[in-house]
């Protein structure tokens, strides 16, 4: 999952870019190009491999049943999913944001915290608690349950930002309440409506784990078992192509809906803080409401590793296995998220200290590398260190490569935002006080952005512990993560083995939902 | 009767009393202006006559419906109120056409017509209609959100600082443009405001509020020269404010004898001038002697501002003894023509125009 860090697009125009034009030093854009093209490699090589195969066997391999079958069954689930997620995340969003719901902080977190449980595990807790269960159907309501926050999150800091002025307009024009929420409220929630969407849809399109469980072949899934049964044969680059081009449909689809629109306040002043909306008799049925989706989404998991502790015992905790898992996630989680900030570290002062028409260039390529899928940055690597640079291949360094392609967005949006809190003046007035260059830099621009930073890191590495999909391929022979403990131990059926390791990986990621949280309240200004 | 009638409203947000007791009455087709320092309530008394919020205690009647009463409110949607907020509130994703004719039925015929004859009564070109307000200056918007009010015919017009996200010169202007036509329109007004010369030049009736009352209501006239208290004096306009004895018709203060605006007798009283009242005419030390009915000052201070000069006068001399050591000590501060204001140095002589007002 590349997730939430998006949340800068999704939902916010970043226009907060203070502008101080300033050149930046050759060696800093030297090395964010660097960056920039070695992010583009994986999409390199599957063009490279399309063209080397040759169409014949190209359009042997992409135009067969199979293809269609997995086409029509991706389409399905994104078009299925998607809306259910908007009208789910819409709903609560406005009961937490915008009504006198009781308790609404605390159903807002509560709204957030599914992200803590990887998807997988959410499909592991539905699969063992209702074992029939497997499709199109299931895959949706799982998906739903495990997603709706990256809607719900943009959504519900849209809301916040909203100017009550414009509602009271519409009201003093002659609207009733649900005339304004369609007309006024609802277009103003477009643009976080299309980010969330596209980070949902191309979760959709990335996830491994979560449909195996349930039986539904999409096209990861149906890459994984390629790559396994061939290894590296030109089918599942194939398909990776395809998958690809699946991504990119999503993200034009995505261009053309938000459109150019501006949604931003007109006018001046700091917006009255709004009112919220009294439910009277619709409090027990929005309650209920919320109730449902928190027991799905975080009782039915819970309930489930609970449950498998308890009939396991203390037998299932053998420490020093877990211990094992534990310090090489750790160490993985840790080093990818470093390599990550590192990576992103002049792309980050770049755009914020000299944005110009390159910096945008290259902002969109780590873009679009960020929105492709684990599996296929992971099959790009396999090949190319197999064919050109063997003894990289499933090594430490190749895997730490992997992980900071995926989730270098995430590490570039926290640290952009960390870095536009520190304005150049105070680094200015740091200098002009008498400071040497670095020593001014030290003392004020990175002092202030250290936090931010720290929490992109938190968060790549919590992409990084609960990735299954690309450390399966990558990483050396003897890796055993946390997840791919959880993933071997349910692949046996043996669901009580694999339930403390489902255990620690939810305890490790539900701090950092609070992160997540907490910024996405900031960018809404509070 | 009147038109609007609002009596005894109360309005807390948890233990602060925003408006605490507010009437007050106005005629069908005039304008009222409510002016007050920011956090006094005005806004509140705004949104609770437009109805986006109820009152707590009170009643708001407007031409015979009652619109409020305790608690029970009618929804803002149904009152037929238009309201034009401090920066336009337009709705950012519509186009100024479709921002006019929001409140119109979508299905009109004459939708369109009316759009355009709204831009033009307000003075919008017809081009801009077509834009998003973005794209709009500051007072464009503000047309456009007036226009957008007048499309449902509103019996009231409630106006919430229109003016002042505006620059000065614009203000005045616009200020007169939306005045002469919600006249031709024939359309009630109440404007908020916390500029005292905009409610003054706007408004047949003026309400001062000070914290959630209205402290005096009355035409702008009225209110500038014969305020009930000194805070309402001093936030109208500069004023002078002296002690003197009263009888007659007439005060003793130090700076003479004044005619005042009662038939009064009281020994101690105040009595308030407005700077623009005393008159100053150049003179020298020597043409002081001899003339010991006539009030002469200097000038200590001159504060040159283009078209205004302020300057500071000590005076010289005073008619009343007991108090001159402590009115002596204080210059008269007043603002004078640029052109021909007295430098620091000269010698002054001061006359005083019209009458004093009393306060009770």
């Amino acid at each position: 999952m590349q997730s939430a860090v998006d949340l800068g697009r999704a939902g916010l125009p970043s226009k907060m870019r203070r502008m101080s034009q300033r050149r930046a030093p050759p060696w800093l854009v030297t090395a964010a190009v660097l960056v920039a093209l070695f992010a583009l490699l994986p999409l390199a090589f599957i063009i490279w491999i399309a063209v080397q195969t040759g169409w014949e066997t190209v359009s042997a391999l992409v135009f067969r049943p199979r293809v269609g079958e997995l086409l029509v069954n991706t389409t399905l689930l994104v078009l299925l999913t998607v809306p259910i997620a908007i009208i789910l995340s819409v709903a609560l969003a406005w009961l937490t944001e915008r009504s006198d719901l009781p308790g609404a902080r605390l159903w807002a977190w509560l709204c957030v915290a599914p992200l803590a449980i990887p998807a997988f595990v959410h499909s592991y807790a539905w699969i063992t608690m209702v074992p029939g269960l497997h499709g199109l159907w299931a895959g949706v309501l799982v998906s739903v349950i495990a997603y709706f926050p990256f809607l719900y999150l943009p959504i519900s800091a849209a809301l916040r930002r909203l100017d009550p002025a414009l509602e009271d307009a519409a009201a003093a024009l002659g609207l009733g309440p649900w005339r304004i929420f369609w007309r006024v409220v609802m277009p103003q929630l477009r643009l976080a409506i299309c980010g969330g969407s596209l980070l949902v849809g191309l979760h959709l399109l990335a996830e491994y784990g979560l449909y195996v469980f349930i039986r539904f072949d999409t096209f990861t899934t149906a890459i994984v078992d390629q790559f396994q049964s061939t290894f590296n044969g030109p089918a599942a680059n194939m398909l990776a192509g395809v998958l690809v081009t699946c991504c990119f449909v999503l993200l034009g689809l995505e261009v053309l809906v938000r459109g150019e629109e501006r949604y931003a306040r007109v006018g001046s002043g700091a917006a009255r803080s709004q009112q919220r909306t009294n439910l009277g008799r619709a409090t027990i049925p929005s309650l209920a409401l919320l109730v449902v989706t928190t027991l799905l989404a975080l009782g039915v998991p819970f309930v489930t590793i609970g449950r498998w502790l308890i009939a396991g015992g203390a037998e299932v905790w053998r420490l020093d296995e877990i211990g094992l898992a534990l310090g090489q996630t750790l160490f993985l989680a840790l080093a990818g998220a470093l390599l990550a900030t590192v990576a992103a570290m002049p792309m980050a002062w770049i755009s914020i200290r000299a944005p110009g028409p390159l910096q945008r260039l290259l902002e969109g390529c780590n873009y679009i590398v960020g929105s492709l899928p684990g599996v296929v940055i992971a099959l790009a690597l396999v090949t190319i260190t197999v064919r050109i640079a063997l003894p990289l291949y499933q090594t430490l360094f190749t895997i730490l490569v992997a992980y900071a392609l995926m989730f270098l967005p995430r590490a570039l949006v926290s640290l952009r935002a960390s870095i536009a809190q520190a304005p150049v003046e105070l680094e200015r007035a740091a200098s002009s006080l008498g400071r040497r260059p670095l020593n001014a830099l030290w003392s004020t621009t990175i002092r202030l952005s250290a936090p931010g930073a720290a929490a992109g890191m938190a968060l790549v590495a919590l992409g990084i512990m609960n990735e299954l999909t690309a450390t399966q391929m990558l990483a050396p022979n003897g890796t055993r993560t946390l997840a791919m403990a959880f993933w071997s131990y349910s692949g046996e059926i043996d669901y009580a083995s694999a339930a403390p390791y489902a255990f620690i990986m939810v305890a490790m990621s539900l701090p950092l939902t609070w992160v997540l949280y907490v910024q996405s309240k900031r960018m809404a200004g509070r | 009767m009147s038109f609007l009638e609002i009596k005894g409203l109360h309005k807390h947000y948890g233990p602060v009393a925003a408006l605490a007791g507010v009437d007050l009455d106005v005629a069908s087709g005039s304008r009222t202006a409510i002016v007050g320092p920011s956090g006094c309530g005005k806004t509140t008394l705004l949104r609770l006559i437009a109805g986006f919020e109820a009152p707590d205690q009170g009643r708001i009647v407007l031409d015979g419906e009652v619109l409020a009463n305790g608690g029970a409110a009618i929804p803002a949607h149904r009152r037929g109120i238009g309201v034009v907020a401090q920066d336009g509130a337009l709705f950012p994703h519509l186009t100024i056409s479709d921002n006019i004719g929001f409140g119109m039925g979508r299905g009109d015929d004459k939708r369109a017509e009316r759009i355009v004859e709204l831009a033009y009564i307000v003075g919008l070109d017809k081009a801009i209609l077509k834009r998003r307000p973005h794209e709009l200056s500051g007072g464009q918007q503000q047309r456009v959100a007036l226009a957008r009010a007048m499309a449902m015919k509103p019996r009231l017009m409630l106006l919430d600082e229109p003016f002042s996200a505006l620059d000065t010169a614009l203000r005045a202007s616009m200020r007169k443009a939306v005045a002469e036509l919600l006249e031709a329109a024939g359309i009630t007004t109440i404007l908020v405001t916390h500029d005292q010369a905009e409610a003054l030049s706007f408004a047949a009736q003026v309400a001062v509020m000070r914290d959630g009352k209205f402290s005096q209501v009355g035409t702008p006239r009225d209110l500038y020269l014969k305020p009930k208290d000194r805070m309402i004096a001093e936030f109208l306009g500069d004023a002078i404010i002296l002690p003197a004895s009263i009888s007659g018709g007439f005060a003793n203060s130090p700076l003479g004898r004044i005619a005042v605006d009662t038939n009064d007798s009281r020994d101690v009283a105040r009595i308030m001038l407005r700077p623009e009242q005393i008159g100053l005419k150049r003179t020298s030390r020597e043409g002081m002697s001899g003339t010991p009915d006539m009030l002469f000052g200097e000038v200590t201070e001159s504060e040159f501002a283009g078209s205004t000069c302020t300057i500071a006068v000590r005076l010289l001399n005073n008619f009343d003894p007991p108090d001159a050591a402590a009115i002596g000590n204080t210059p008269l501060i007043l603002r004078k023509s640029g052109m021909d204001a007295p430098a620091v140095g000269e010698i002054v002589r001061l006359t005083v125009s019209g009458k004093a007002h009393v306060f009770v």
